[in-house]
């Protein structure tokens, strides 16, 4: 039989605001635990939140960047349970009036596009961190934990997907191109590791052709879309094996365990969550106005999508290009500070693609950390344009530029690289080649034109790759002709 | 119409400990206090409003900006057991 | 002169024209506490040795005298005060210091009031009868066979028996009005929104308001005045619109005053609708316009409240978890086991009765049943007074059904206790000013008379409210005030 997996995703973004979402304790990642608390955010007796407008800008952005409609009027529930990282035993959250509803996104993966819905995009606020102490540093046989709640009350953004995700693949492509647009927004580091983007999945499959929906588990708290393409993977076929073998699919929170590439259950049996959800009479309403969406429209930053069609409108870049080069905010904000100094786009979108990606591959080095400014590879061009270098030693000195972070000029100075262009040097050189190989001559002149490459290779060797190939190109066959 | 299995539900959620002797009398009072709440069920409510909120406020917020938190030792100091910085609880086991 | 007859205005009077220190006034408080509050029992925590501080330091000050300098003042457990136990008459918070003031609170003591000390309630202002404390029952200083109301008891009792000069209280459901009634003193629950809730731990957050209780009434408008204000960390509150003036010497002529026939009816003890209703006739005589106003829906309010009530308060008792303060019970294996047994040893009867009611309310399968009902007869209250407030500038109605009654009088039986306060209960679910004035005695305990107001119209109340009070010629104090002329 064949089944098709149905996945849904939520999403939660927490923002990068200055403060929290209701009080004023900076927002910041680590550091000694408990230096950013309050009474508001130790949930003491009697405080009250108050909310940050600067977290509504930003999930107005989030909104509008998913193609949501804002609700004109949003009210804030009281999400109700006990765990030790939520002080005060509610969860400030968005319930049957969330903030933006019915957008969706598009998503292209081997050439098909699919479009996939957002349910809902509403504010809530984070939990503090339990530290699990004990011999495993795991919650499971952990002896006690130790809460710190310095991120308690950070803004935190759900963002919830229809069930529209049709394979592991998409769900990776899916936010691999949400978090490009989130980092766009500027409203999130978007940093798994430190929790920043977090992802639940709800998994189910059913036999194609069915229209109902099959029983759905919970896959939790992965840290890389890596590993979430690989474990839904990984669930949708125990799932598929299940109902082969004529069993159920229990509705479950399941975990997907790297290192062994296995599935397991969370909880041996599922408490039914009753989170008594009421508005908070603490806070009043949002009742957003046009004048407001339309002004933080105005304040958006320029998205992917539209930022690839200008590469290609504007610079004339190909369609591959643009795509590559707006993969990620923080590339795209390069390639442009590149092109300041340097404006043959085609060429900065090469060298960017080619010399700086392929760099940054290979050593598995983040962009922020790279030591080539934008400005020093423009350097490096004009240099290579200019026939200073030429443009093989340019990517030699771009590599020892990227592990030095020394300047082009510096690299050429202290090498020799300059390029030769003077003639007389290079004819001397040439002259040597052809009479040091009187075959080849013989061979070129018998109409084997491209043996004039081994003599360019030959002049190339002699001088460690610093003769300017063009001129040597055109000194041979004045030579070898005449 | 409170049953002791009611009152084991809402004790767990509310977590509260109802010792078996006990809950008789929360099912006997939670009870009668619920019957003479089910007197708003004379009312037709249809098309009513619900308030939730007595004053017209909407969109109060304040700036984004830092304020100085608690010093942590104050912070910590009405923790009933603190260890390096942290409060202290019993290990977490899933419900 | 018996300083503890004493209002706060004629006190700072006296104190303004050096015929009295603070330090003489606070002296006089403090020993009144000594010698009768053991039988009382107004005060959880008598802050003696600061107050004592306060006073000396106030009467230093030569000019630039802020403008409640050195009024001795009680607190009521419910508001946090840095580095002074704040327990809400509950085991839960026994040792709890709280790091920070509550807004209103730092507003009082900006004003240069000196506290005495913080005072007995109802555990986390559940209840009418001030029983309900973890702590022990604050007696009623005219009958101390009786309870002076509650859930502010202590505040109540401590301004009646001279303990205080006057006190801070907080209404949830009459909490304020009803022990102010069975005190003889005055109680004011402000507009919602009007105080800041800031510091105020909460039992039903739409319900909450801070709130004066005084010798008389211009105390309360003067002490109402440094309480109101918007506060940045109270998303509920708002700048009140009026001035919040001093009343002045003027009759009822003109004031149309209506007689809510629903809250003079059945479920009214004969003696309390025998005061209200002579009362009733001298603020005719004095030129009110009395009318029958109706709150067709008020039946329903103490069903809806008992709904919305104990579902906020299940919420906002949450954080008594025994992880960042408080109470925590030892010797258990697993944080919920923790919890469970925290909030069983450090939670009372009542408190735990409404968690568990508000739990229940809110709960899987119930929530529209109870909850969304409730808050559309919400809706229905607040009509009802919108119309009614249209054809009257003000209500009027006992402030309670009853005298003070006697302790352990309904105690066995929630209901009862609950419906001591179905006077008081619809104003707080319209969210509305009221006020309580003594009105009189019946069999030698006091009446109140609640006069109800539109939203921010506290200006008016407390004038209707003063004219009324010099008619009524209530001169009458607690014999153990009496006892020191």
């Amino acid at each position: 039989m064949v089944y098709e997996p149905v996945i849904g995703l939520e999403i939660h973004v927490e923002l990068s605001t200055r403060s929290k979402m209701f009080c004023g304790c900076q927002v910041q990642f680590g550091g000694e635990p408990n230096v950013r608390t309050c009474p508001v955010c130790l949930a003491h007796p009697g405080a009250l939140p108050v909310m940050n407008r600067q977290a509504i800008r930003y999930l107005t952005r989030i909104a509008l960047s998913l193609d949501c409609e804002i609700s004109a009027k949003s009210i804030f529930h009281r999400k109700n349970y006990f765990y030790p990282d939520l002080p005060k035993g509610y969860q400030i959250s968005q319930y049957d009036q969330p903030y933006a509803v019915e957008g969706h996104v598009n998503v292209g993966v081997h050439g098909k596009m699919h479009k996939i819905g957002i349910e809902r995009v509403h504010q809530e606020e984070d939990t503090a961190k339990n530290i699990h102490a004990g011999e495993s540093g795991r919650i499971a046989g952990s002896l006690y934990s130790l809460i710190d709640f310095n991120r308690s009350g950070t803004p935190l953004v759900e963002i919830v997907t229809k069930p529209e995700i049709t394979s592991p693949q998409v769900a990776r492509a899916f936010l691999n191109k949400l978090k490009n647009t989130l980092q766009y927004l500027d409203v999130s580091d978007c940093n798994m590791e430190e929790g920043s983007l977090r992802c639940d999945a709800n998994i189910s499959v059913r036999r194609v052709g069915e229209t109902e929906l099959g029983v759905k588990t919970e896959l939790k708290n992965m840290n890389s879309f890596k590993y979430i393409e690989k474990g839904l993977t990984q669930e949708i076929s125990r799932q598929i094996d299940l109902l082969e073998s004529g069993e159920k699919v229990v509705q479950q929170t399941v975990h997907f365990d790297v290192t062994s590439g296995e599935i397991s259950s969370l909880r041996s049996k599922e408490f039914a969550h009753d989170y008594r959800y009421f508005p908070e009479p603490d806070l009043v309403p949002l009742i957003v106005s046009d004048e407001f969406v339309e002004e933080v429209r105005a304040e958006m930053p320029e998205l992917p999508e539209t930022r690839a069609l200008r590469y290609m409108d504007t610079l004339g870049l190909p369609e591959y290009d643009a795509e590559v080069l707006t993969a990620s905010r923080e590339l795209a904000d390069y390639y442009e500070a590149c092109l300041e100094h340097f404006k043959d786009a085609k060429t900065v979108s090469n060298w960017v693609m080619g010399e700086l990606l392929g760099y940054l591959n290979a050593t598995g080095q983040e962009l922020s950390a790279c030591k080539v400014a934008p400005e020093s590879l423009a350097a490096l061009l004009t240099l290579v344009t200019s026939g200073k270098v030429s443009a093989n030693v340019g990517k030699d000195v771009f590599a020892e530029m990227c592990d030095t972070g020394k300047s082009p000029e510096e690299i050429i100075d202290e090498k020799g690289l300059t390029q030769i262009s003077d003639e007389s040097e290079l004819e001397a050189l040439i002259d040597t080649a052809i009479s040091g190989n009187p075959s080849q001559v013989e061979q070129y002149r018998a109409g084997k034109e491209q043996v004039i490459g081994f003599f360019v290779g030959q002049v190339m060797k002699a001088t460690q790759g610093r003769a300017n190939p063009k001129l040597v190109n055109e000194l041979l066959k004045k030579k070898l002709t005449g | 119409m409170v049953s002791h299995e009611d009152v084991k539900y809402v004790a767990k959620l509310a977590r509260l400990k109802v010792g078996p002797d006990e809950l008789d009398r929360f099912a006997r009072q939670l009870s009668g206090i619920l019957e003479h709440i089910d007197k708003i069920s004379e009312l037709d409510l249809s098309g009513v409003e619900p308030t939730s909120h007595v004053i017209g406020l909407a969109n109060v917020f304040r700036e984004d900006e830092p304020r100085p938190s608690v010093e942590r030792e104050e912070a910590l100091a009405n923790g009933p057991e603190v260890e390096r910085g942290a409060f202290r609880v019993p290990p977490i086991l899933e419900a | 002169m018996n300083l503890l007859r004493l209002t706060a205005v004629e006190a700072l009077a006296l104190i303004g024209k050096k015929e009295l220190t603070s330090s003489e006034l606070t002296d006089a408080c403090l020993a009144q506490i000594e010698r009768h509050d053991k039988d009382v029992f107004a005060y959880l925590n008598v802050t003696g040795t600061s107050a004592r501080e306060e006073a000396a330091a106030v009467d230093q000050l030569a000019e630039d005298r802020p403008e409640l300098a050195g009024l001795p003042t009680a607190v009521k457990d419910v508001l946090c005060t840095r580095g002074v136990t704040t327990t809400c008459a509950s085991r839960m918070l026994e040792n709890y210091k709280p790091f920070y003031t509550a807004t209103c609170v730092r507003q009082m003591q900006d004003a240069g009031i000196v506290m005495l000390g913080k005072t007995n309630m109802d555990e986390f202002a559940m209840g009418s009868s001030t029983e309900n404390s973890a702590y022990g029952p604050t007696r009623n200083p005219w009958d101390l066979g009786r309870v002076p109301g509650g859930s502010s008891g202590g505040s109540a009792a401590a301004v009646a028996a001279g303990e205080a000069i006057w006190a801070l209280g907080s209404d949830t459901g009459g909490s304020i009005r009803q022990p102010a009634a069975f005190c003889g003193v005055v109680g004011l629950k402000p507009t919602y929104g009007s105080v800041s809730r800031y510091g105020l731990v909460a039992f039903a957050s739409s319900f909450d308001q801070v709130g004066p209780i005084t010798r008389n009434v211009t105390d309360a408008a003067l002490m109402l005045r440094f309480l109101v204000g918007k506060d940045p960390l109270d998303s509920t509150s708002i700048e009140h619109p009026e001035k919040i003036t001093l009343p002045e010497d003027r009759d009822l002529s003109g004031v149309r005053l209506g007689v809510v026939k629903e809250l003079v009816g059945e479920g009214i003890d004969p003696g309390v609708m025998k005061v209200f209703n002579e009362t009733v006739q001298k603020m005719e005589a004095a030129g009110a316009i009395v009318g029958e106003a109706s709150l067709p829906h008020s039946a329903y309010a103490l069903p809806a409240y008992y709904i919305l009530a104990p579902a906020e308060a299940s919420a906002n008792l949450a954080r008594f978890d025994g992880v960042r303060f408080g109470l925590r019970a030892g010797g258990t294996n697993d944080v919920t086991e923790m919890y469970e047994e925290t909030r069983s040893l450090g939670f009372g009867e009542e408190v735990k009765r409404r968690i568990m009611l508000g739990t229940y309310a809110l709960s899987s399968g119930y929530y529209e049943a109870y909850y969304g009902q409730a808050q559309k007869v919400r809706t229905l209250i607040v009509r009802d007074f919108e119309k009614a407030l249209g054809e009257f500038d003000l209500l009027v109605s006992p402030s309670a059904p009853t005298t003070a009654f006697r302790l352990d009088e309904k105690t066995g039986d929630p209901l009862t206790m609950y419906k001591s306060d179905i006077c008081t209960i619809p104003v707080n679910l319209a969210g509305l000013p009221a006020i309580s004035i003594p009105a009189g005695l019946s069999e030698g305990l006091p009446v109140g008379l609640q006069i109800i107001g539109r939203a921010f119209t506290e200006p008016a109340i407390l004038q209707a409210a003063y004219s009324a009070e010099q008619l009524m010629d209530f001169k009458s104090v607690s014999p153990l005030i009496a006892g020191q002329d």
